[in-house]
């Protein structure tokens, strides 16, 4: 299995990162050498093995329904790279 | 004083031998002198440590008893967000971000009395083995500053070993506690996954990120992680369990201990070097009364691609969050949203976060789910399942921490696979959840040489006895470069 | 050419009416002021991680119970990954895989018949924030408070055949939810959201392509679009052209739906289990003390209504309508006695609900009480009052008059002298005047204009002003004529 540049560019889109022409090539010969690298793990025979998705088999714990935060709004605007009135703002978002 | 253990300062300081703003500045200059050369600390705070020395000493001499590392300099990994401070997790995305929360290992420590003095240099997101990805410029190895001192917690790791102060916290995902510790000379502990809590710990890999401490020595760690273990209702994998005192089995003997090696460990790949000093140790362990027995990890060998499937997957979408809309960098230019996101991201984050970001997206994309993100998580399995099936033939295993010391810089940033294979003695641990340690045990062409000490689930406390009698009979750990005096 | 048949499933986004958000403490009341209840995980700061509110969890587990669905025994959160301004974490955490509820259903009336609408799943999630186009400089405001509110999306099977029938369930579910308590369903605001996925085919052909009406927070905004969507779909096709698979918005303004421009990445949303959150695990014992605290169910208590009430199924329904009607319906039964339940069941189907609705009041807020109401009931059914003075007494008890007192029907009947004449040798009398001063209508009556024996009772009615018991005054009144 081996990545097309095509691939790498749908991918950094997914990932919102823009790749420009001139590290498409590197980007895509280092991820291929790395999904070559964990291509190995399909010689593994896994049949009826339950994937373990966390490191600790514990169940959720659940928080009461209660209002603990209060309003921190002028903190968190001072780090915002962009704001007015309270709120964040971005490019024109068009649905 | 630089060399002195926690238990010999927080003496020091209960008995007024010295303040714990003389301590602070002692220190505070050591870094002054030193940090330009080793580029250890991102951000150090002079007003707000001896801020907190003052405090410290009031607490210390108001006659209460004070908690016992009350008073006692302490730096942080980066990744762990402080209130007022910054935080930049090495990255150029956060380089000034400034916290508005303490994470929860932040909080213990202040509760602890400890005095921060500063934020410790990173790989890039703790991406990297080496500190090379820190967006910071690399940390020198004190021990040979032509080399890497490790990663990711290589700041925290080089800063103990110039002594510029006397522990540091890090954070482990692949080995990030480990290695550094071990290509550093110090000892370093990786807890159970759930111990310590993630609140506020900048999250690489969700299901692997565990905490912990990076001192001179066990009893250091010990003591620390006292500090910095405990239930935290905020983190729903922190696990409520009683408060343990991690310093209560020190000085148990070691007649009867039984340590596995499993073969997978000792086989081609480490440098003699490593593999003289790892024997060393087990030969010393032998003559403390342990005895050694060959076990077998048959699926350790998948760990690192297992983990390369797994961490990336986890990190694609816990960096979503840093798109440049409510805090962190944001590009100067782009025409529209979308192109906001790519140029902010491409900007923000370096070359490996990016290179692993992107496998992660594509393990998770449509139609290759299975192949590789359920895969990975099955051999997963298999792997800790390895453990489990080990531990009922020792109590604790052990081996090399690294294949081989501190390397040169530049020796493995080319190839990321080889990079990857740093970690391939740590990695199968934090898959399994497992606690484990790193302790100095040797020197290999005048580079320190780590000792991987693995333990069955929340057995810490049994592994840092197991350490500490080895540092009783030997002297390794004490060991300081050459240079920082 | 064969006829075109509808198929519509609709996916409800239905908002728990929890105090705090799902995975944080943050308040989850509407209308405060921008991202004032966005707190550090709903902002997703590094390092923050969420942790589940419990009572969201006994949210899912009452509608499942409501449903007749199976509860998950261990659930699985997920990340839905997607960038988008209003979701700040780069992801939404969901359910994917395994929903904690599965299956069930839910009977709709339309038309005067039952259909039984089968449900896919419900599953837990949490709410995005909110975009504000209007222009500050060209640029869109985020306002993250909304971010985190949790959310219960009920989705159901494509059963639905027309947009009557997507909205006769719309409203039914709308109606169980509130019911059971587990949101306020209110649509403004918006606590109910639904999302059409609408195709067409011939039928016995194999489902058509699918288009997804986003986010439509009114019952007539979803007949509207549906219909349009409807006609749009089979235009197409008709004129020969294909259906593609598209996310579409409802425009109110024009009434037309239109594909959105901003394309998702074709929905590789690279969901995979959260490692923030465990497997949730909700066990019998759970279950069955969620069960113990639930409202008898709109359903259970129709058939209840027509067997000891005696009412007919369009009663039953229109009185379990919602669950303050049917509780202020049952308050008035049990205080005026169950004989005189259907008289109960007209008065809150018909005054009173033609009242509150005239003055946009809900029945919880009603000016009469199910008590003082009971107690005029109880005066007309022991022949105190008559049907037609008992108006004025309603009148009087709406505008507050007795106000918290129980007995106030008593008290204005005897304050108005409305109390009904029912004593022969008081009516007698009139009815002699009366006939003495209508000697035509005597005589047309005899004559056989049985119109005009009408008149005369009117008549007495009105010499009695209304007091008079209509019954006797009938009983009376023919008896002397007729001798």
């Amino acid at each position: 299995m081996s990545l097309t540049p095509d691939d790498v560019q749908r991918i950094a889109h997914l990932a919102r990162i823009e790749i420009s022409a001139a590290e498409s090539a590197q980007t895509r010969e280092q991820l291929n050498a790395i999904l070559a690298f964990v291509e190995q793990l399909q010689a593994v025979d896994t049949t009826g093995i339950v994937p373990m998705a966390h490191a600790v088999d514990v169940v959720q714990r659940l928080r009461e329904d209660r209002v603990t935060e209060t309003d921190r709004r002028d903190d968190f605007m001072a780090i915002a790279p962009e704001s007015e009135a309270g709120l964040y703002l971005v490019p024109k978002v068009i649905e | 004083m630089i060399n002195s253990s926690l238990r010999e300062l927080s003496a020091a300081l209960a008995q007024k031998k010295i303040s714990s703003v003389e301590l602070t500045t002692l220190f505070l200059d050591r870094i002054e002198q030193h940090n330009p050369t080793l580029n250890a600390f991102i951000t150090v705070d002079r007003e707000r440590a001896l801020g907190l020395a003052r405090a410290a000493d009031a607490k210390l001499g108001a006659g209460e008893t004070a908690p016992p590392l009350t008073g006692i300099p302490l730096a942080h990994k980066d990744i762990f967000c402080t209130r007022g401070l910054r935080t930049t997790c090495g990255s150029k995305m956060l380089a000034n971000f400034i916290s508005p929360y303490d994470a929860h290992v932040v909080e213990r420590m202040n509760d602890a009395g400890m005095v921060l003095l500063g934020k410790c240099n990173m790989d890039e997101f703790a991406m990297g083995s080496s500190n090379e990805t820190s967006y910071f410029g690399p940390v020198k190895n004190p021990w040979d500053t032509a080399r890497v001192p490790g990663g990711s917690s290589g700041g925290s790791a080089a800063e103990i070993a110039a002594r510029l102060v006397p522990a540091a916290t890090g954070t482990d995902t692949g080995g990030s506690i480990r290695q550094p510790a071990a290509l550093c000379g110090l000892t370093g502990l990786k807890p159970t996954y759930g111990v310590v809590s993630r609140y506020g710990m900048i999250a690489f890999a969700s299901s692997l990120d565990q905490g912990g401490p990076m001192a001179k020595s066990a009893e250091d760690c010990a003591l620390l992680l006292n500090a910095m273990a405990g239930f935290d209702a905020r983190d729903s994998t922190s696990l409520d369990r009683p408060a343990e005192d991690y310093t209560r089995d020190l000085d148990k003997p070691l007649d009867g201990l039984r340590i596995g090696l499993p073969k997978e460990f000792f086989g081609a790949g480490m440098s003699e070097g490593v593999r003289a000093a790892v024997e060393g140790a087990l030969a010393e362990y032998r003559r403390l009364g342990a005895t050694t027995v060959e076990i077998s990890l048959p699926n350790s060998g998948l760990s690192v691609p297992a983990y390369y499937v797994i961490a990336p997957a986890e990190a694609s979408s816990n960096l979503a969050r840093f798109d440049g809309v409510r805090y962190g960098h944001r590009a100067a230019e782009y025409r529209d949203l979308i192109e906001m996101y790519e140029k902010t991201r491409a900007e923000g984050f370096g070359a490996e976060v990016k290179r692993r970001i992107l496998i992660g997206t594509y393990v998770l994309s449509h139609g290759y789910y299975d192949a590789y993100y359920l895969k990975a998580q099955q051999v997963r399995r298999l792997i800790a399942a390895d453990f489990q099936e080990a531990f009922k033939s020792c109590d604790v295993i052990m081996g090399p921490t690294a294949p081989s010391v501190a390397f040169k810089f530049g020796e493995k940033s080319a190839d990321p696979v080889e990079m990857y294979l740093s970690d391939i003695y740590t990695i199968a641990v934090n898959l399994a959840g497992l606690p484990g340690m790193s302790i100095p045990c040797g020197f290999e062409q005048g580079l320190p040489v780590g000792l991987q000490l693995i333990a069955p689930w929340f057995a810490e406390a049994k592994m840092l006895g197991v350490a500490h009698r080895y540092q009783q009979a030997t002297d390794w750990h004490t060991r300081m470069p050459e240079g920082w005096q | 050419m064969s006829r075109w048949e509808v198929v519509i499933g609709l996916e409800t986004h239905v908002q728990l009416a929890t105090k705090s958000k799902i995975f944080s403490g943050a308040s989850t009341a509407f209308g405060a002021e921008a991202n004032r209840q966005a707190c550090a995980v709903d902002i997703a700061l590094p390092g923050v991680l969420p942790v589940l509110n419990r009572e969201a969890v006994v949210c899912a587990i009452r509608f499942g119970l409501a449903v007749g669905g199976e509860i998950a025994p261990r659930s699985i959160f997920a990340r839905k990954n997607y960038f988008y301004p209003d979701l700040p974490k780069g992801y939404q955490i969901s359910q994917y895989e395994t929903p904690v509820v599965a299956g069930g259903g839910l009977t709709i009336r339309i038309d005067g018949t039952e259909k039984f609408v089968r449900l896919t799943r419900a599953h837990l999630e949490e709410d995005a924030g909110k975009s504000l186009h209007e222009d500050f400089h060209g640029r869109t405001g985020i306002d993250l408070n909304r971010a985190g509110t949790p959310l219960l999306e009920i989705v159901s099977e494509p059963d639905l055949r027309s947009s009557a029938e997507a909205v006769a369930y719309a409203k039914a579910l709308h109606a169980l939810v509130t019911w059971i308590g587990i949101s306020d369903g209110n649509m403004q605001e918006g606590s109910f959201r639904c999302d059409a996925n609408v195709s067409v085919r011939h039928p016995g052909e194999p489902l058509g392509t699918r288009r997804e009406i986003k986010n439509l927070n009114s019952f007539r905004f979803l007949q509207q679009a549906i219909d349009y969507e409807i006609q749009w779909q089979i235009n197409e096709l008709e004129e020969g052209r294909a259906i593609h698979q598209a996310t579409v918005l409802f425009d109110p303004d024009t009434g037309e739906t239109r594909a959105m421009r901003s394309k998702e990445d074709a929905h590789d949303y690279r969901y995979f289990p959260d490692p923030d959150l465990l497997p949730l695990e909700i066990g019998p014992e759970w279950i069955a003390e969620v069960k113990a605290g639930m409202p008898e169910l709109p359903q259970a208590m129709q058939a209840r209504f027509q067997a000891d009430y005696g009412l007919s199924a369009y009663d039953a329904a229109t009185l379990t309508a919602t669950r303050e009607m049917a509780r202020y319906f049952e308050a008035a039964v049990a205080a005026a006695g169950r004989e005189n339940a259907k008289p109960c069941a007209n008065w809150v189907m018909g005054e009173l609900a033609a009242r509150l609705n005239r003055d946009e009041r809900d029945i919880a807020s009603s000016p009469v009480s199910a008590g003082q109401l009971a107690g005029m009931i109880r005066r007309i059914g022991d022949g105190t009052l008559s049907s037609k003075l008992a108006k004025e007494v309603f009148d009087a008890l709406w505008n507050g008059e007795g106000q918290g007192d129980e007995n106030a029907a008593d008290a204005i009947i005897e304050a108005r002298g409305l109390k009904q004449v029912s004593d022969a040798s008081a009516i007698e009398p009139i009815i002699d005047e009366v006939l003495a001063a209508n000697q035509k209508s005597v005589e047309e009556f005899r004559a056989g204009k049985e119109k005009a024996f009408n008149a005369l009772v009117g008549q007495v009615m009105k010499a009695t002003r209304g007091k008079a018991n209509p019954q006797q005054v009938n009983e009376l009144l023919r008896k002397k004529l007729s001798s």
